[in-house]
């Protein structure tokens, strides 16, 4: 809403108020001004002046000289507008006068003409080009006869004042009126109201003899009026009306049509003119439209209706969409004489559908979606036929027709001061509660302690007690509630385990190296296809989304974590280490959901480029598959389940085939890691780039081995390095299983310690060095107890892997 | 003899002198104390002396031995101490070379915002719960006191996957579902962080994805005031205590009272400046009293509970926190924009 400061003087006393101060009440009293705009801002010493003489340019065919009397001089001006004429008054800049965006006007040679200033259009004032009327838009300005030679051209127009943006919360559709404003300004300064005039002469003639009015759909409609002023005569509307009109954004047309927007700014009722000659009968019907039911609104589209809109139509056909926007054929035209004034109260969801469907949104379904005073329909009607009366010649026939289904009896809401303050922790008497209602024009009565509030039709907001609560605290002023800390039972605060533990594993992943990534949820058809963590039954598309690259639920973080690095390879930075924990979401095998989808939350990463280096010192190691699995065996530890973790060689077919693993905890699949497959990273435009992604639910849903002190050994370890001879193709997990089951209780501790293939071993043979270390807790061991386990490790070793020792 | 003695520790101490290595200095000392030395050979010879004479010499030759025990150990030490000198002068280094980066990554900056805020009410006594991301509409909006013709729960404005379902437009179904479980029983003190989606063209000030938390505190005789003790706490914690809080009348379906909270700005300390568009102000909280109808919704008697309810945006307090001036950074995940927020 954008209300005029100057327009808004006129229904209550802020003439001591500057437009910033009344902002800065109105937003601490809960209706936000967003904005204030000054109108014609910076425009400086432009002056009315009298074209004496009118010529054409010598030089030039679109160009007039002219001699204007600006009052203090007669000055030579070259003008371009073809609308320039003799006896004009009109607004001169001389030199020396400023335009808005400080464009300073000086003497020019114009085709060899001397021009001392410049005739301005309103458009060079800083009207914006939309909002002016259709006579002006491509020329000067004229202004009234009665305009003084010298004055102040743009007070003179009437365009010195400050525009109210307003940011309006939903529940205060009152104030999409210059009269609902009105009333919030009055009640927060405790002042006067102004009503508009309404008053009007009325023939003998009756309306009803002119129209009748039936409604079918009395829930959709609670009333519909009509009035029927005569004899107009179409023509532009006076400047006042115009100014007030640009000022909240609205063009001027003619005085019918600016008449019934003026009305619903003024009361935020929205009405219609009909031209009654060309409505096509004498009848109004208000309906529901047929399926398919075809109408052209006012701005030449065809419109395609269903039963779900609300019309007007004169007996037959669509006349106007109900509440959304007038029908072309009963548009009021130039030659309109008799018009047919509507003034209804239709309900919010029905305009509310209808804008939507049609995608029409008007000034006024604005104000029917919101909810429009349901009390003051009459007045308004009233109101605009006074003014047609003035400002069109009309002749206003006697009386409404009117079909009234709308509730008779106000909403009351009980109160008390002691529900107010408990709620507000405040301590309001009875009495400033009274003076705020009465200061808000609520009518309100107190008995025995209860508080009466009659709600009037212009707040339908207010709706219980804690409505009134808010009422009272916000004039009385937010300050003065007092600052205190909940007296209830103290409770302890904490995270839970789970929270904790994605704590830890964020905290172990950043001092591992990797950053932090947050990317989109919402990702293409494309991506949702790749990089699973496993078939997933179906995915989770939006209805209508906004691209196709956000159309659907992602089913992997790693398309969007591969983006991530693909960016940052386009900008030169091509070592990146980034992990994201979030959610992935598993549709139905069906496609559509029958209910909520499952959230998996999965941690993902993917590793490119240099990891370790030290450069000065020659030291540079790229990532690669140990790198990422010693993250992650470091993660497993941190969560307390690496002894449950199992490494598989994966046939993921989007990894490298040889570089990749599954993950398995307890013998359940809880993800993948490696390298990924040369053309994933071909398609990526990556280099070689390691990634996993696990199944976080699952792997935390184990609990953590808990920590639990054992006794430092206080008796030597014996140490026995060995090294086998296996076939190339024995995993070395396989070798170090069987010797750690071999082994039993006496082996304390199994490391891999060298890796050879090569000279001195037969062709697919490799050597593996591992490093045993037994120990009893309990007492030295002697060598014969060790040298039988270690045979035994040896016996196995062979039986089941045919490991030789090397010699 | 004694002469002779004395010429010999001379002539040692001489050649100990001269000796310029660990190793010289060895022959010297088997050369002269050495079984065969010249020494030994003298005091051979002390058989052939008078009585008297015999302690004399043997005196003297323990003293030219002891002399030169004494002056070889000083010589040695000396060359040691020299060569250890040259060693570590042969191993100094360029102390300002630069040492090897310890790898470390950053957390990301709203994970930081989220952490802080979570922490600061666990020690007020709130717990953190989560909730779906993916919500039925009657959790999304209904128990919030947003009916099916509300004018919020406009189509345009959100993503639905059925007709029934979307994403979540806000954080607060999660404290629909959370007060269901405690079955009308109060007090219930939690918040809620987590991800939103709403239908916005993504620029520097919109995403239509963006993280919120929510919080709520439901018990017996909960007053607005006491929104504002909690909220002022909470502010004074996060943004420093010389920070002051102001509440502004506003509209939430969901709670009334609703108010918008202003901290007083930290830049020019409330006298007005860019930052806070000069009005000393800068709004970073939506609250209010939870709605009677939402308290009921979700199973509370709201004769006999009050409550209230705040919400506040992540991105917003990481760009406050931090300064950075457009929202996408926070899903860019620029390397360079990432690395800045280590200590975070």
């Amino acid at each position: 809403m954008l209300v005029s400061y100057q327009w808004l003087k006129n229904y209550v006393d802020i003439d001591d108020l500057s437009a910033e101060d009344a902002a800065e009440r109105l937003t601490r009293g809960g209706v936000e001004v967003d904005m204030l705009h000054i109108r014609t801002e910076g425009v400086e010493h432009v002056v009315v002046g009298y074209v004496e003489e009118c010529s054409r340019h010598p030089e030039a065919d679109k160009l007039s000289v002219c001699v204007v009397d600006t009052g203090s001089a007669k000055r030579t001006i070259v003008c371009g507008a073809s609308n320039i004429q003799a006896g004009q008054k009109v607004v001169t800049a001389e030199p020396g006068a400023v335009l808005p965006g400080g464009v300073e006007i000086t003497t020019t040679t114009l085709r060899g003409q001397e021009s001392q200033g410049m005739i301005c259009s309103l458009q060079e004032l800083g009207v914006e080009q939309k909002l002016v009327a259709k006579e002006y838009q491509d020329g000067i300005y004229v202004l009234s006869d009665d305009a003084e030679i010298g004055a102040d051209a743009v007070a003179e127009i009437g365009l010195r004042d400050t525009v109210l943006e307003l940011d309006l919360t939903p529940n205060r559709p009152d104030c999409l009126s210059m009269l609902g404003v009105a009333y919030e300004i009055a009640a927060l300064l405790d002042r006067d109201i102004v009503h508009p005039d309404t008053a009007h002469k009325e023939s003998a003639e009756h309306t009803s003899g002119h129209v009748s009015v039936q409604v079918d759909v009395p829930k959709d409609n609670p009333f519909y009026g009509v009035k029927v002023v005569k004899n107009i005569v179409v023509g532009p509307s006076p400047q006042w009306m115009q100014n007030r009109l640009t000022a909240a954004g609205i063009r001027p047309i003619s005085n019918v049509v600016d008449i019934t927007n003026y009305v619903l700014l003024e009361y935020g009722q929205p009405l219609h003119a009909f031209d009654l000659d060309r409505l096509g009968s004498s009848e109004i019907l208000v309906r529901r439209a047929a399926e398919g039911e075809e109408m052209t609104t006012l701005d030449g589209e065809t419109r395609t209706l269903s039963s779900e809109h609300m019309v007007i139509t004169n007996g037959k056909e669509p006349v106007a969409l109900a509440g959304v926007m007038g029908g072309a054929t009963s548009e009021v035209q130039d030659d309109t004489t008799t018009v047919l004034l509507e003034a209804a109260y239709f309900q919010p969801a029905r305009v509310r559908k209808a804008s939507r469907q049609t995608g029409i949104r008007s000034e006024s379904s604005i104000r029917f979606e919101k909810g429009i005073d349901s009390g003051r329909v009459e007045e308004a009607a009233e109101r605009a036929a006074s003014l047609l009366e003035t400002y069109a010649g009309g002749e206003v026939l006697q009386g409404r027709v009117e079909v009234d289904h709308r509730p008779s009896e106000n909403k009351k809401i009980e109160t008390s001061a002691g529900e107010l303050n408990g709620l507000l922790g405040m301590n309001l008497s009875e009495d400033d509660i009274l003076s705020i209602f009465r200061r808000l024009r609520l009518p309100a009565s107190a008995e025995n302690g209860v508080i009466i509030v009659e709600v009037p039709t212009r707040r339908p907001d207010l709706e219980r007690e804690v409505d009134l609560a808010e009422e009272a605290a916000r004039l009385y002023g937010y300050d003065y509630i007092p600052t205190t800390l909940p007296s209830g039972v103290t409770t302890p605060g904490f995270l839970t385990d789970r929270q904790r533990r994605e704590r830890r594993m964020r905290r172990f992943l950043e001092s591992s190296g990797l950053n932090e990534a947050l990317t989109y949820t919402l990702t293409s058809r494309e991506h949702s296809s790749r990089l699973q963590l496993h078939t997933l039954p179906g995915k989770v598309d939006v209805s209508l989304p906004m691209s196709e690259e956000r159309s659907t639920m992602r089913t992997s973080l790693l398309p969007q974590l591969l983006d991530t690095v693909q960016y940052n390879r386009n900008r030169q930075i091509n070592d990146a280490a980034v992990f994201e924990l979030g959610s992935i979401f598993i549709g139905e095998s069906g496609g559509e959901l029958t209910k909520q989808p499952q959230e998996k939350t999965v941690l993902a990463a993917a590793v490119t480029g240099w990891w370790d280096t030290h450069l000065w010192q020659g030291e540079k190691k790229k990532a690669d598959f140990f790198i990422i699995k010693g993250v992650l065996e470091g993660l497993f530890n941190e969560l307390g389940v690496a002894s449950a973790v199992e490494f598989v060689r994966s046939a993921h077919t989007e990894l490298h085939p040889g570089r990749s693993a599954d993950i398995y905890l307890n013998g359940v699949y809880a993800g993948f890691t490696g390298q990924l497959h040369p053309s994933v990273e071909k398609e990526w435009d990556l280099k070689e780039t390691y990634v996993f992604q696990l199944d976080m639910d699952l792997i935390l849903s184990y609990d953590a081995v808990s920590v639990f002190y054992e006794t430092v050994p206080r008796y030597p370890a014996v140490t026995r390095d060995i090294a086998l001879v296996v076939d190339d193709g024995v995993p070395a997990g396989k070798v170090e299983r069987v010797i750690k089951e071999a082994g039993g209780n006496l082996l304390h501790d199994t490391s891999l310690f060298d890796v050879y293939q090569g000279e001195n071993l037969s062709a697919g043979k490799k050597s593996l060095a591992f490093s045993l270390v037994y120990l009893d807790p309990d007492r030295t061991l002697t060598d014969e107890e060790v040298s039988r386990t270690h045979d035994n490790v040896l016996k196995q070793l062979e039986e089941e892997v045919s490991a030789e020792l090397r010699k | 003899m004694i002469d002779r003695l004395q010429e010999l520790g001379r002539e040692a101490l001489e050649e100990i002198k001269q000796a310029d290595s660990v190793k010289a200095l060895e022959s010297v000392r088997v050369k002269y104390l050495g079984k065969k030395g010249p020494i030994t050979e003298v005091l051979r010879g002390m058989g052939q002396l008078s009585e008297e004479e015999r302690p004399k010499v043997g005196q003297k030759a323990n003293d030219v031995r002891e002399e030169i025990k004494e002056k070889l150990e000083e010589k040695t030490e000396q060359l040691e101490k020299a060569a250890l000198d040259e060693k570590l002068k042969a191993e100094s280094i360029d102390v300002t070379l630069p040492g090897k980066e310890v790898k470390q990554g950053a957390r990301h900056p709203l994970t930081a915002v989220v952490e802080e805020i979570e922490d600061i009410f666990v020690g007020l006594g709130f717990q953190v719960t989560e909730g779906p991301e993916v919500e039925t509409d009657q959790y999304n909006f209904e128990k919030l006191n947003l009916p099916a013709e509300h004018p919020a729960r406009d189509m345009q404005d959100s993503f639905y996957v059925t007709t029934d379902m979307l994403l979540r437009t806000q954080t607060s179904p999660v404290q629909a579902r959370t007060m269901e479980t405690f079955e009308g029983q109060g007090p219930v003190k939690i918040v809620c962080p987590g991800k939103v989606y709403r239908r916005d063209d993504d620029d520097a000030t919109h995403s239509h994805q963006f993280m919120q938390i929510e919080g709520l505190y439901v018990d017996k005789n909960v007053q607005m005031s006491d929104l504002k003790g909690v909220l002022e706490a909470f502010v004074q914690k996060y943004f420093g205590a010389d920070r002051s809080i102001r509440l502004r009348p506003s509209f939430f379906p969901f709670t009334e009272p609703s108010v918008e909270v202003d901290v007083s700005c930290g830049i020019c300390g409330g006298k007005g400046c860019r930052v806070c568009k000069h009005s000393g102000w800068i709004e970073v909280l939506g609250a209010g009293m939870i709605h009677p109808n939402v308290l009921e919704m979700s199973g509370f008697d709201p004769e006999i509970y009050t409550g209230f309810a705040f919400g506040m945006g992540v991105e917003r307090f990481a760009m406050l926190k931090y300064g950075i001036d457009d929202i996408r950074h926070f899903y860019t995940n620029d390397i360079r924009f990432l690395n800045q927020f280590k200590r975070a």
